[in-house]
Protein backbone atom coordinates (compact mmCIF):
# COMPACT_ATOMS: atom_id res chain seq x y z
CA UNK A 1 0.00 0.00 0.00
CA UNK A 2 2.50 2.72 1.07
CA UNK A 3 6.50 2.25 -0.13
CA UNK A 4 8.90 4.14 1.28
CA UNK A 5 12.47 3.59 -1.19
CA UNK A 6 15.89 4.95 -0.27
CA UNK A 7 14.27 8.43 1.24
CA UNK A 8 16.75 10.81 1.91
CA UNK A 9 16.62 14.15 3.66
CA UNK A 10 19.95 16.61 4.65
CA UNK A 11 19.28 19.92 6.64
CA UNK A 12 22.18 21.94 6.19
CA UNK A 13 25.11 18.81 5.75
CA UNK A 14 22.81 17.43 9.20
CA UNK A 15 21.11 13.45 6.97
CA UNK A 16 17.88 13.76 9.57
CA UNK A 17 16.90 10.89 7.23
CA UNK A 18 19.27 8.71 5.18
CA UNK A 19 18.10 6.25 2.49
CA UNK A 20 15.24 4.77 4.59
CA UNK A 21 13.25 1.86 2.57
CA UNK A 22 9.87 1.36 4.41
CA UNK A 23 6.83 -0.84 2.71
CA UNK A 24 3.16 -1.13 4.95
CA UNK A 25 0.79 -3.64 3.53
CA UNK A 26 -2.96 -2.40 3.30
CA UNK A 27 -5.10 -2.79 6.68
CA UNK A 28 -1.25 -2.79 8.37
CA UNK A 29 -0.92 -1.38 11.94
CA UNK A 30 2.70 -0.11 11.56
CA UNK A 31 5.24 1.93 14.12
CA UNK A 32 8.35 3.76 13.58
CA UNK A 33 9.82 3.81 16.86
CA UNK A 34 13.55 5.59 17.56
CA UNK A 35 14.77 8.01 20.12
CA UNK A 36 14.57 11.34 19.84
CA UNK A 37 16.26 13.03 17.46
CA UNK A 38 16.28 9.88 15.01
CA UNK A 39 14.60 11.69 12.27
CA UNK A 40 10.98 10.57 12.94
CA UNK A 41 9.18 13.49 12.68
CA UNK A 42 11.48 14.13 9.29
CA UNK A 43 9.92 11.08 7.59
CA UNK A 44 6.76 11.89 8.16
CA UNK A 45 6.85 15.27 6.96
CA UNK A 46 8.31 13.81 3.84
CA UNK A 47 5.54 11.24 3.28
CA UNK A 48 3.10 14.22 3.47
CA UNK A 49 4.62 16.69 1.76
CA UNK A 50 5.56 19.32 3.84
CA UNK A 51 9.27 18.68 3.12
CA UNK A 52 10.79 17.32 -0.10
CA UNK A 53 13.09 14.81 -0.11
CA UNK A 54 16.92 15.45 -1.86
CA UNK A 55 16.32 11.92 -3.26
CA UNK A 56 14.37 8.84 -3.30
CA UNK A 57 10.32 7.86 -3.79
CA UNK A 58 6.93 7.71 -1.90
CA UNK A 59 4.77 5.32 -3.17
CA UNK A 60 0.63 4.76 -2.61
CA UNK A 61 -0.59 2.16 -4.03
CA UNK A 62 2.34 2.17 -7.01
CA UNK A 63 1.37 6.00 -7.80
CA UNK A 64 4.44 7.75 -7.03
CA UNK A 65 3.22 10.87 -4.78
CA UNK A 66 6.71 11.97 -3.46
CA UNK A 67 6.66 15.41 -2.66
CA UNK A 68 2.74 16.16 -3.73
CA UNK A 69 1.18 19.03 -1.24
CA UNK A 70 -0.87 18.26 1.43
CA UNK A 71 -4.13 19.25 -0.57
CA UNK A 72 -3.34 16.67 -2.72
CA UNK A 73 -2.53 13.66 -0.71
CA UNK A 74 -5.58 14.39 1.45
CA UNK A 75 -7.49 14.11 -1.52
CA UNK A 76 -5.65 10.61 -2.52
CA UNK A 77 -6.49 8.99 0.53
CA UNK A 78 -3.83 9.71 3.40
CA UNK A 79 -5.32 11.06 6.76
CA UNK A 80 -2.78 12.75 9.16
CA UNK A 81 -2.38 13.65 12.89
CA UNK A 82 -0.03 15.99 14.03
CA UNK A 83 2.01 15.92 17.53
CA UNK A 84 1.28 19.13 18.83
CA UNK A 85 -2.76 19.28 18.33
CA UNK A 86 -4.12 21.00 14.73
CA UNK A 87 -7.57 21.84 14.88
CA UNK A 88 -9.56 25.15 13.98
CA UNK A 89 -9.37 26.40 17.03
CA UNK A 90 -11.87 29.75 16.62
CA UNK A 91 -14.37 27.28 15.16
CA UNK A 92 -16.88 24.90 16.49
CA UNK A 93 -16.62 21.33 17.04
CA UNK A 94 -19.50 21.11 14.34
CA UNK A 95 -17.92 23.80 11.69
CA UNK A 96 -14.65 22.20 12.18
CA UNK A 97 -15.60 18.60 11.38
CA UNK A 98 -18.27 19.75 8.72
CA UNK A 99 -15.49 21.60 6.91
CA UNK A 100 -13.46 18.73 6.24
CA UNK A 101 -16.03 17.46 4.33
CA UNK A 102 -17.35 20.21 2.73
CA UNK A 103 -14.01 20.03 1.62
CA UNK A 104 -13.10 16.75 0.54
CA UNK A 105 -16.74 16.40 -1.08
CA UNK A 106 -15.41 19.12 -3.73
CA UNK A 107 -18.29 21.72 -1.88
CA UNK A 108 -15.67 24.35 -1.14
CA UNK A 109 -16.54 26.28 -3.97
CA UNK A 110 -20.07 26.47 -3.47
CA UNK A 111 -19.88 30.43 -2.23
CA UNK A 112 -24.07 30.90 -2.68
CA UNK A 113 -25.34 28.26 -0.53
CA UNK A 114 -25.46 28.37 3.35
CA UNK A 115 -22.95 26.23 4.86
CA UNK A 116 -25.08 25.24 8.16
CA UNK A 117 -27.35 23.37 6.49
CA UNK A 118 -24.42 21.02 5.05
CA UNK A 119 -23.26 17.31 6.00
CA UNK A 120 -25.25 17.67 9.74
CA UNK A 121 -25.90 13.80 9.72
CA UNK A 122 -22.18 12.95 8.71
CA UNK A 123 -20.84 15.22 11.55
CA UNK A 124 -23.25 14.11 14.20
CA UNK A 125 -21.85 10.42 12.56
CA UNK A 126 -18.62 10.85 12.93
CA UNK A 127 -18.47 13.09 16.48
CA UNK A 128 -20.75 9.78 17.78
CA UNK A 129 -18.03 7.30 16.11
CA UNK A 130 -14.87 9.27 17.68
CA UNK A 131 -16.73 10.04 21.42
CA UNK A 132 -17.45 13.62 21.03
CA UNK A 133 -21.52 13.06 20.74
CA UNK A 134 -23.35 16.68 21.53
CA UNK A 135 -20.40 19.02 21.90
CA UNK A 136 -21.29 20.39 18.32
CA UNK A 137 -21.45 23.75 19.52
CA UNK A 138 -18.38 23.84 21.44
CA UNK A 139 -15.66 26.08 20.21
CA UNK A 140 -13.00 23.50 19.64
CA UNK A 141 -10.16 25.49 21.15
CA UNK A 142 -12.23 25.51 24.70
CA UNK A 143 -12.08 21.47 24.48
CA UNK A 144 -9.68 19.25 26.85
CA UNK A 145 -6.56 18.62 25.66
CA UNK A 146 -7.76 14.87 24.68
CA UNK A 147 -11.16 15.59 23.22
CA UNK A 148 -9.43 17.90 20.77
CA UNK A 149 -6.71 15.01 19.98
CA UNK A 150 -10.35 12.86 19.49
CA UNK A 151 -11.40 16.27 16.98
CA UNK A 152 -8.19 16.15 15.24
CA UNK A 153 -8.57 12.26 14.63
CA UNK A 154 -11.96 13.06 12.87
CA UNK A 155 -10.96 15.52 11.17
CA UNK A 156 -8.76 13.25 9.15
CA UNK A 157 -11.28 10.94 9.21
CA UNK A 158 -13.59 12.85 7.69
CA UNK A 159 -11.68 12.81 4.52
CA UNK A 160 -12.63 9.35 4.12
CA UNK A 161 -8.55 7.69 4.33
CA UNK A 162 -7.33 4.60 3.45
CA UNK A 163 -3.82 5.11 5.29
CA UNK A 164 -3.76 7.39 8.38
CA UNK A 165 -0.26 8.41 9.52
CA UNK A 166 -0.52 9.51 13.17
CA UNK A 167 2.50 11.50 14.93
CA UNK A 168 2.58 10.61 18.16
CA UNK A 169 -0.98 10.03 19.21
CA UNK A 170 -0.75 9.67 23.02
CA UNK A 171 1.93 12.41 23.48
CA UNK A 172 0.98 14.40 26.83
CA UNK A 173 -1.46 12.01 27.78
CA UNK A 174 -2.19 10.55 31.52
CA UNK A 175 -2.24 6.88 31.28
CA UNK A 176 -6.21 6.64 31.04
CA UNK A 177 -6.07 8.91 27.90
CA UNK A 178 -3.71 7.00 26.57
CA UNK A 179 -5.57 4.05 27.25
CA UNK A 180 -9.02 4.93 25.66
CA UNK A 181 -6.88 6.72 22.73
CA UNK A 182 -5.55 3.55 21.87
CA UNK A 183 -8.80 1.57 22.11
CA UNK A 184 -10.61 3.98 19.89
CA UNK A 185 -7.74 4.11 16.90
CA UNK A 186 -7.91 0.33 17.28
CA UNK A 187 -11.62 0.29 16.83
CA UNK A 188 -11.83 3.29 14.30
CA UNK A 189 -9.18 0.91 11.74
CA UNK A 190 -11.14 -2.00 12.50
CA UNK A 191 -14.54 -0.38 11.35
CA UNK A 192 -13.12 1.68 8.82
CA UNK A 193 -10.22 -0.74 7.49
CA UNK A 194 -7.69 1.36 7.18
CA UNK A 195 -4.06 1.43 7.32
CA UNK A 196 -2.12 3.19 10.19
CA UNK A 197 1.52 4.23 10.49
CA UNK A 198 2.14 5.72 13.98
CA UNK A 199 5.35 7.17 15.50
CA UNK A 200 4.80 7.03 19.49
CA UNK A 201 7.31 6.95 22.53
CA UNK A 202 5.14 4.44 24.56
CA UNK A 203 7.16 1.52 24.04
CA UNK A 204 3.94 -0.30 25.93
CA UNK A 205 1.50 1.20 23.62
CA UNK A 206 4.01 0.59 20.40
CA UNK A 207 4.47 -3.02 21.55
CA UNK A 208 0.75 -3.50 22.05
CA UNK A 209 -0.74 -2.42 19.25
CA UNK A 210 1.59 -2.65 16.37
CA UNK A 211 1.64 -5.90 13.53
CA UNK A 212 5.07 -4.23 12.12
CA UNK A 213 7.42 -1.78 14.13
CA UNK A 214 10.53 -0.03 12.39
CA UNK A 215 13.43 1.47 13.87
CA UNK A 216 14.69 4.47 13.52
CA UNK A 217 18.45 5.50 14.42
CA UNK A 218 20.11 8.61 13.68
CA UNK A 219 18.31 8.89 10.47
CA UNK A 220 18.88 5.03 9.72
CA UNK A 221 16.67 2.23 9.39
CA UNK A 222 18.27 0.04 11.58
CA UNK A 223 15.55 -2.86 12.15
CA UNK A 224 12.00 -3.49 10.71
CA UNK A 225 9.82 -6.41 11.00
CA UNK A 226 6.92 -8.08 13.90
CA UNK A 227 7.49 -7.18 17.38
CA UNK A 228 9.58 -9.81 18.49
CA UNK A 229 11.79 -9.96 15.65
CA UNK A 230 12.49 -5.91 17.15
CA UNK A 231 12.82 -6.99 20.48
CA UNK A 232 15.21 -9.58 20.08
CA UNK A 233 17.19 -7.76 17.53
CA UNK A 234 20.45 -6.89 19.38
CA UNK A 235 21.29 -3.30 17.15
CA UNK A 236 17.86 -2.66 18.94
CA UNK A 237 18.66 -3.25 22.26
CA UNK A 238 21.86 -1.44 22.05
CA UNK A 239 20.31 1.63 21.08
CA UNK A 240 17.46 1.25 23.27
CA UNK A 241 19.84 0.04 26.29
CA UNK A 242 18.32 0.37 29.69
CA UNK A 243 14.98 1.53 28.09
CA UNK A 244 13.35 -1.35 28.37
CA UNK A 245 11.73 -2.55 24.90
CA UNK A 246 8.13 -3.73 25.56
CA UNK A 247 9.03 -5.82 28.71
CA UNK A 248 7.35 -6.66 31.82
CA UNK A 249 4.00 -6.24 30.45
CA UNK B 1 -25.04 10.73 -4.12
CA UNK B 2 -27.71 11.37 -1.89
CA UNK B 3 -25.50 11.50 1.18
CA UNK B 4 -23.86 14.18 -0.41
CA UNK B 5 -26.92 16.47 -0.79
CA UNK B 6 -27.89 19.14 2.42
CA UNK B 7 -29.21 16.78 5.39
CA UNK B 8 -32.17 17.84 7.07
CA UNK B 9 -31.23 18.63 10.74
CA UNK B 10 -31.75 16.27 13.36
CA UNK B 11 -30.79 19.03 15.78
CA UNK B 12 -30.79 22.60 15.02
CA UNK B 13 -27.51 24.40 15.22
CA UNK B 14 -27.36 28.41 15.94
CA UNK B 15 -31.04 28.54 15.06
CA UNK B 16 -33.90 29.90 17.59
CA UNK B 17 -32.06 30.02 21.11
CA UNK B 18 -35.01 31.33 23.96
CA UNK B 19 -35.66 34.80 24.14
CA UNK B 20 -34.55 35.51 20.46
CA UNK B 21 -37.08 37.83 18.54
CA UNK B 22 -34.64 40.23 18.70
CA UNK B 23 -32.46 37.87 15.52
CA UNK B 24 -35.49 37.87 14.09
CA UNK B 25 -36.41 41.34 13.70
CA UNK B 26 -35.03 42.19 9.70
CA UNK B 27 -32.32 44.44 10.89
CA UNK B 28 -30.19 44.97 8.02
CA UNK B 29 -33.25 46.03 5.82
CA UNK B 30 -35.28 48.37 8.58
CA UNK B 31 -31.17 50.24 8.56
CA UNK B 32 -31.03 50.83 4.68
CA UNK B 33 -34.39 51.61 4.54
CA UNK B 34 -33.94 54.06 7.19
CA UNK B 35 -31.00 55.05 5.56
CA UNK B 36 -32.89 55.74 2.11
CA UNK B 37 -35.04 57.74 3.62
CA UNK B 38 -31.83 60.38 4.36
CA UNK B 39 -32.98 63.20 1.48
CA UNK B 40 -36.53 63.72 2.62
CA UNK B 41 -35.18 63.53 6.24
CA UNK B 42 -32.11 64.99 6.71
CA UNK B 43 -29.90 67.76 5.79
CA UNK B 44 -27.51 67.91 2.86
CA UNK B 45 -24.74 67.24 5.16
CA UNK B 46 -26.49 64.33 6.63
CA UNK B 47 -27.03 62.87 3.31
CA UNK B 48 -23.27 62.96 2.54
CA UNK B 49 -21.91 62.18 5.92
CA UNK B 50 -24.21 58.53 5.35
CA UNK B 51 -22.86 58.28 1.67
CA UNK B 52 -19.05 58.34 2.49
CA UNK B 53 -19.78 55.67 5.76
CA UNK B 54 -22.24 53.59 2.81
CA UNK B 55 -19.01 53.59 0.52
CA UNK B 56 -16.34 52.96 3.91
CA UNK B 57 -18.90 50.64 5.13
CA UNK B 58 -18.44 48.56 1.74
CA UNK B 59 -14.64 49.31 1.33
CA UNK B 60 -14.44 47.86 5.15
CA UNK B 61 -16.49 44.51 5.06
CA UNK B 62 -14.16 44.42 1.43
CA UNK B 63 -11.09 43.99 3.42
CA UNK B 64 -12.46 42.29 6.07
CA UNK B 65 -13.21 39.54 3.85
CA UNK B 66 -9.61 39.25 4.55
CA UNK B 67 -8.71 40.48 7.46
CA UNK B 68 -11.41 38.55 9.56
CA UNK B 69 -12.94 35.61 7.60
CA UNK B 70 -9.54 34.43 5.58
CA UNK B 71 -6.98 35.96 8.34
CA UNK B 72 -5.50 37.88 5.37
CA UNK B 73 -3.80 41.15 7.11
CA UNK B 74 -3.46 43.21 4.00
CA UNK B 75 -1.54 46.97 4.50
CA UNK B 76 -2.39 47.89 0.59
CA UNK B 77 -6.24 47.27 0.33
CA UNK B 78 -6.32 50.65 -0.70
CA UNK B 79 -4.78 50.28 -3.93
CA UNK B 80 -8.25 48.22 -5.46
CA UNK B 81 -9.90 50.83 -4.01
CA UNK B 82 -8.60 53.31 -5.89
CA UNK B 83 -8.32 50.98 -8.93
CA UNK B 84 -11.95 50.52 -9.42
CA UNK B 85 -12.44 54.98 -8.49
CA UNK B 86 -9.55 55.41 -11.59
CA UNK B 87 -11.22 52.92 -14.19
CA UNK B 88 -15.10 54.18 -13.73
CA UNK B 89 -13.31 57.80 -13.59
CA UNK B 90 -11.24 57.60 -16.61
CA UNK B 91 -14.35 55.79 -18.34
CA UNK B 92 -16.78 58.29 -17.72
CA UNK B 93 -15.21 61.45 -17.91
CA UNK B 94 -12.25 61.24 -20.64
CA UNK B 95 -14.30 58.41 -22.68
CA UNK B 96 -17.79 59.54 -21.88
CA UNK B 97 -18.61 55.69 -21.09
CA UNK B 98 -22.20 55.14 -19.46
CA UNK B 99 -22.32 54.63 -15.97
CA UNK B 100 -24.02 51.33 -16.52
CA UNK B 101 -21.18 50.01 -18.49
CA UNK B 102 -18.04 51.46 -16.68
CA UNK B 103 -18.88 50.46 -13.10
CA UNK B 104 -19.15 46.86 -13.89
CA UNK B 105 -15.30 47.52 -15.98
CA UNK B 106 -14.48 49.34 -12.97
CA UNK B 107 -14.96 45.77 -11.10
CA UNK B 108 -13.64 43.95 -14.05
CA UNK B 109 -10.01 46.28 -13.97
CA UNK B 110 -10.46 46.04 -10.07
CA UNK B 111 -10.99 42.03 -10.53
CA UNK B 112 -7.64 41.57 -12.52
CA UNK B 113 -5.80 43.82 -10.92
CA UNK B 114 -5.92 41.94 -7.44
CA UNK B 115 -5.52 38.86 -9.27
CA UNK B 116 -2.31 39.53 -11.13
CA UNK B 117 -1.39 41.57 -7.54
CA UNK B 118 -2.17 38.42 -5.73
CA UNK B 119 -0.91 36.02 -7.29
CA UNK B 120 2.42 37.12 -5.93
CA UNK B 121 0.85 38.13 -2.59
CA UNK B 122 -0.65 34.46 -1.35
CA UNK B 123 2.81 33.01 -2.23
CA UNK B 124 4.10 34.81 1.36
CA UNK B 125 2.79 34.59 4.58
CA UNK B 126 2.47 36.73 7.17
CA UNK B 127 4.02 39.85 7.74
CA UNK B 128 5.64 39.76 4.08
CA UNK B 129 2.42 39.14 2.51
CA UNK B 130 1.21 42.29 4.28
CA UNK B 131 4.77 44.27 2.83
CA UNK B 132 4.09 42.73 -0.73
CA UNK B 133 0.45 44.43 -0.51
CA UNK B 134 1.72 47.71 0.89
CA UNK B 135 4.41 47.72 -2.09
CA UNK B 136 1.47 47.37 -4.71
CA UNK B 137 -0.60 49.91 -3.14
CA UNK B 138 2.77 51.80 -3.43
CA UNK B 139 2.97 51.26 -6.95
CA UNK B 140 -0.81 52.23 -7.52
CA UNK B 141 -0.32 55.69 -6.20
CA UNK B 142 3.09 56.04 -8.13
CA UNK B 143 1.20 55.39 -11.22
CA UNK B 144 -1.62 58.04 -10.07
CA UNK B 145 0.63 60.64 -8.91
CA UNK B 146 2.63 60.34 -12.21
CA UNK B 147 1.12 58.90 -15.25
CA UNK B 148 -0.38 62.44 -16.27
CA UNK B 149 -1.94 61.52 -19.46
CA UNK B 150 -4.58 58.90 -18.18
CA UNK B 151 -4.95 59.57 -14.38
CA UNK B 152 -4.49 63.45 -14.34
CA UNK B 153 -1.36 63.22 -11.91
CA UNK B 154 -1.23 65.56 -9.08
CA UNK B 155 -4.31 67.65 -10.33
CA UNK B 156 -6.43 64.50 -10.57
CA UNK B 157 -9.78 63.53 -12.50
CA UNK B 158 -11.67 66.61 -11.14
CA UNK B 159 -15.76 66.77 -12.51
CA UNK B 160 -16.42 63.15 -12.88
CA UNK B 161 -19.77 63.39 -14.06
CA UNK B 162 -23.15 61.78 -12.65
CA UNK B 163 -24.25 58.68 -14.15
CA UNK B 164 -27.50 59.27 -16.28
CA UNK B 165 -30.31 59.65 -13.71
CA UNK B 166 -32.87 60.44 -16.21
CA UNK B 167 -34.91 56.90 -15.32
CA UNK B 168 -34.89 57.66 -11.59
CA UNK B 169 -36.46 61.07 -11.85
CA UNK B 170 -39.62 59.16 -13.88
CA UNK B 171 -40.41 57.37 -10.90
CA UNK B 172 -42.67 59.22 -8.63
CA UNK B 173 -41.51 60.64 -5.49
CA UNK B 174 -37.81 60.64 -6.93
CA UNK B 175 -38.53 63.44 -9.19
CA UNK B 176 -38.23 66.05 -6.98
CA UNK B 177 -34.84 64.88 -5.74
CA UNK B 178 -31.56 66.96 -6.43
CA UNK B 179 -29.12 64.88 -8.81
CA UNK B 180 -26.56 64.72 -5.57
CA UNK B 181 -29.35 62.53 -3.67
CA UNK B 182 -30.36 60.56 -6.63
CA UNK B 183 -26.87 59.38 -7.10
CA UNK B 184 -27.07 58.63 -3.54
CA UNK B 185 -30.05 56.18 -3.19
CA UNK B 186 -28.15 54.18 -6.27
CA UNK B 187 -25.21 54.25 -4.53
CA UNK B 188 -27.19 52.63 -1.42
CA UNK B 189 -29.03 50.21 -3.58
CA UNK B 190 -25.62 49.13 -4.68
CA UNK B 191 -24.01 48.96 -1.61
CA UNK B 192 -27.15 46.95 -0.09
CA UNK B 193 -26.41 44.30 -2.63
CA UNK B 194 -22.84 44.49 -2.77
CA UNK B 195 -23.29 43.68 1.49
CA UNK B 196 -26.00 40.83 0.31
CA UNK B 197 -23.36 39.12 -1.62
CA UNK B 198 -20.79 39.22 0.90
CA UNK B 199 -22.38 38.19 3.36
CA UNK B 200 -23.94 35.39 1.67
CA UNK B 201 -20.23 34.38 0.60
CA UNK B 202 -19.05 34.55 3.94
CA UNK B 203 -22.10 32.08 5.01
CA UNK B 204 -21.35 30.00 2.31
CA UNK B 205 -18.96 26.70 2.00
CA UNK B 206 -16.36 29.15 0.50
CA UNK B 207 -16.64 31.24 3.70
CA UNK B 208 -16.23 27.90 6.06
CA UNK B 209 -12.87 27.25 4.30
CA UNK B 210 -11.56 30.23 4.35
CA UNK B 211 -12.24 30.30 8.26
CA UNK B 212 -10.28 27.04 8.43
CA UNK B 213 -6.97 28.71 6.35
CA UNK B 214 -7.78 31.94 8.96
CA UNK B 215 -7.84 29.58 11.94
CA UNK B 216 -4.99 27.00 10.91
CA UNK B 217 -3.70 27.27 7.27
CA UNK B 218 -1.60 24.20 8.17
CA UNK B 219 -4.65 21.82 9.19
CA UNK B 220 -6.90 23.29 6.60
CA UNK B 221 -3.85 22.07 4.16
CA UNK B 222 -4.47 18.55 5.31
CA UNK B 223 -8.03 18.34 5.39
CA UNK B 224 -7.74 18.89 1.09
CA UNK B 225 -7.55 23.00 1.19
CA UNK B 226 -5.59 24.33 -1.43
CA UNK B 227 -4.75 27.14 0.64
CA UNK B 228 -3.61 29.40 -1.92
CA UNK B 229 -5.62 29.22 -4.45
CA UNK B 230 -8.90 29.88 -1.74
CA UNK B 231 -6.46 32.88 -0.34
CA UNK B 232 -6.33 34.29 -4.17
CA UNK B 233 -9.85 33.33 -4.57
CA UNK B 234 -10.54 35.55 -1.24
CA UNK B 235 -8.00 38.77 -2.47
CA UNK B 236 -9.93 39.17 -6.02
CA UNK B 237 -13.57 39.33 -4.02
CA UNK B 238 -12.42 41.33 -1.52
CA UNK B 239 -10.25 43.47 -4.49
CA UNK B 240 -13.37 43.59 -6.68
CA UNK B 241 -15.54 45.09 -4.32
CA UNK B 242 -12.99 47.63 -2.94
CA UNK B 243 -13.08 48.74 -6.61
CA UNK B 244 -16.51 49.08 -6.73
CA UNK B 245 -16.66 51.05 -3.42
CA UNK B 246 -13.62 53.48 -4.85
CA UNK B 247 -16.08 53.55 -8.21
CA UNK B 248 -18.77 55.28 -6.25
CA UNK B 249 -16.48 57.03 -4.18
CA UNK B 250 -14.90 58.89 -7.25
CA UNK B 251 -18.15 60.21 -8.95
CA UNK B 252 -19.42 60.66 -5.11
CA UNK B 253 -16.57 63.01 -4.51
CA UNK B 254 -16.84 64.42 -8.04
CA UNK B 255 -13.20 63.31 -8.68
CA UNK B 256 -10.27 61.00 -8.33
CA UNK B 257 -7.02 62.47 -6.87
CA UNK B 258 -3.93 60.74 -6.10
CA UNK B 259 -4.88 61.15 -2.11
CA UNK B 260 -7.34 58.46 -2.52
CA UNK B 261 -4.78 55.44 -3.08
CA UNK B 262 -2.26 56.83 -0.35
CA UNK B 263 -1.27 54.05 1.89
CA UNK B 264 -2.82 56.17 4.80
CA UNK B 265 -6.03 55.26 3.74
CA UNK B 266 -5.20 51.46 4.22
CA UNK B 267 -4.69 52.00 7.41
CA UNK B 268 -7.69 53.92 7.86
CA UNK B 269 -10.11 51.54 6.70
CA UNK B 270 -8.03 48.67 8.30
CA UNK B 271 -9.41 50.64 11.94
CA UNK B 272 -12.48 50.80 11.09
CA UNK B 273 -12.68 47.25 10.47
CA UNK B 274 -10.70 46.75 13.83
CA UNK B 275 -12.88 49.69 15.78
CA UNK B 276 -16.26 47.48 14.71
CA UNK B 277 -15.13 44.68 15.55
CA UNK B 278 -13.43 42.30 12.52
CA UNK B 279 -15.30 38.69 14.04
CA UNK B 280 -18.50 40.04 13.02
CA UNK B 281 -19.66 40.78 9.33
CA UNK B 282 -21.36 43.99 10.21
CA UNK B 283 -18.32 45.15 12.97
CA UNK B 284 -16.88 46.86 9.63
CA UNK B 285 -19.87 48.80 8.68
CA UNK B 286 -20.13 50.01 12.53
CA UNK B 287 -16.17 50.86 12.70
CA UNK B 288 -17.12 53.29 9.75
CA UNK B 289 -20.36 54.91 10.92
CA UNK B 290 -18.42 55.83 13.89
CA UNK B 291 -15.19 56.81 12.47
CA UNK B 292 -16.67 58.86 10.01
CA UNK B 293 -18.86 60.43 12.63
CA UNK B 294 -16.62 61.04 14.91
CA UNK B 295 -13.80 62.70 12.32
CA UNK B 296 -16.40 65.11 11.25
CA UNK B 297 -17.52 65.86 14.90
CA UNK B 298 -14.04 65.96 16.35
CA UNK B 299 -12.50 68.12 13.28
CA UNK B 300 -14.85 70.66 14.10
CA UNK B 301 -13.09 71.31 17.62
CA UNK B 302 -9.81 70.59 17.36
CA UNK B 303 -7.19 70.04 14.53
CA UNK B 304 -5.71 66.92 16.28
CA UNK B 305 -7.77 64.58 15.16
CA UNK B 306 -5.32 62.15 14.39
CA UNK B 307 -4.13 62.72 18.12
CA UNK B 308 -8.05 61.88 19.00
CA UNK B 309 -8.11 58.67 16.59
CA UNK B 310 -4.75 57.23 18.27
CA UNK B 311 -6.60 57.73 21.68
CA UNK B 312 -10.00 56.30 20.62
CA UNK B 313 -7.73 53.18 18.86
CA UNK B 314 -5.54 52.79 22.17
CA UNK B 315 -8.83 52.75 24.39
CA UNK B 316 -10.72 50.24 22.35
CA UNK B 317 -8.22 48.29 22.06
CA UNK B 318 -7.80 47.39 25.25
CA UNK B 319 -11.60 47.66 26.38
CA UNK B 320 -13.16 46.10 23.50
CA UNK B 321 -10.80 43.46 22.01
CA UNK B 322 -13.83 42.44 19.66
CA UNK B 323 -14.40 45.80 18.64
CA UNK B 324 -17.80 47.65 19.32
CA UNK B 325 -20.14 44.73 17.78
CA UNK B 326 -17.88 42.38 19.75
CA UNK B 327 -18.50 44.53 22.92
CA UNK B 328 -22.38 44.70 22.43
CA UNK B 329 -22.85 40.66 22.19
CA UNK B 330 -20.52 40.66 25.13
CA UNK B 331 -22.91 42.80 26.88
CA UNK B 332 -26.30 40.89 25.20
CA UNK B 333 -25.36 37.57 26.16
CA UNK B 334 -24.74 38.63 29.72
CA UNK B 335 -27.60 40.13 29.94
CA UNK B 336 -29.13 37.18 28.03
CA UNK B 337 -27.92 34.91 30.71
CA UNK B 338 -28.96 36.90 33.58
CA UNK B 339 -32.19 36.95 32.33
CA UNK B 340 -32.36 33.17 32.33
CA UNK B 341 -31.08 32.70 35.68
Amino acid sequence: MLEISDLSKSFAGFRAVAEVSLTVDTRQIAAVIGPNGAGKSTLFNLITGHLQPDSGTVRLDGRDITGAPPYRLCGMGIGRSFQRTNIFPNLTVFENLQAAFLVHRGRGRNFWSLAESFYRDETAGLLASIGLAGQEKTIAGTLSYGNQKQLELGLALASDPQILLLDEPTAGMSAGETHDTIRLLQRIAEERALTLLFTEHDMEVVFGIAQKIAVLHQGRLIAEGVPDEVRNDPEVRRVYLGHGLGHGH
Amino acid sequence: MTTETTAPAAAPIGVAREGNWVRRIPWTLIVFLVLATVPWVGSRYDTFLAEQIAIDALFAVSLNLLLGTTGLVSFGHVAYFGVGAYVCGILMKTYEVPFIFAFPAAGLGTALFALVSGYFCVRLIKLYFAMLTLAFSQIVWAVAYKWNDVTGGDQGLPEIPFPDLDWMSAIPGLGDLRTNDQFYLLALAIIAVSLAILHRLVRSPFGRVLTTIRDNPERAAFIGVNVRAYQLAAFVVAGTFAGFAGALYGIFSRGVFADFVFWSKSAEVMIMAILGGMGYFWGPPVGAAVLVWLSQKITAYTEYWPFMLGTILLVLLFALPGGIVGGLAALWNRIQGRRRA
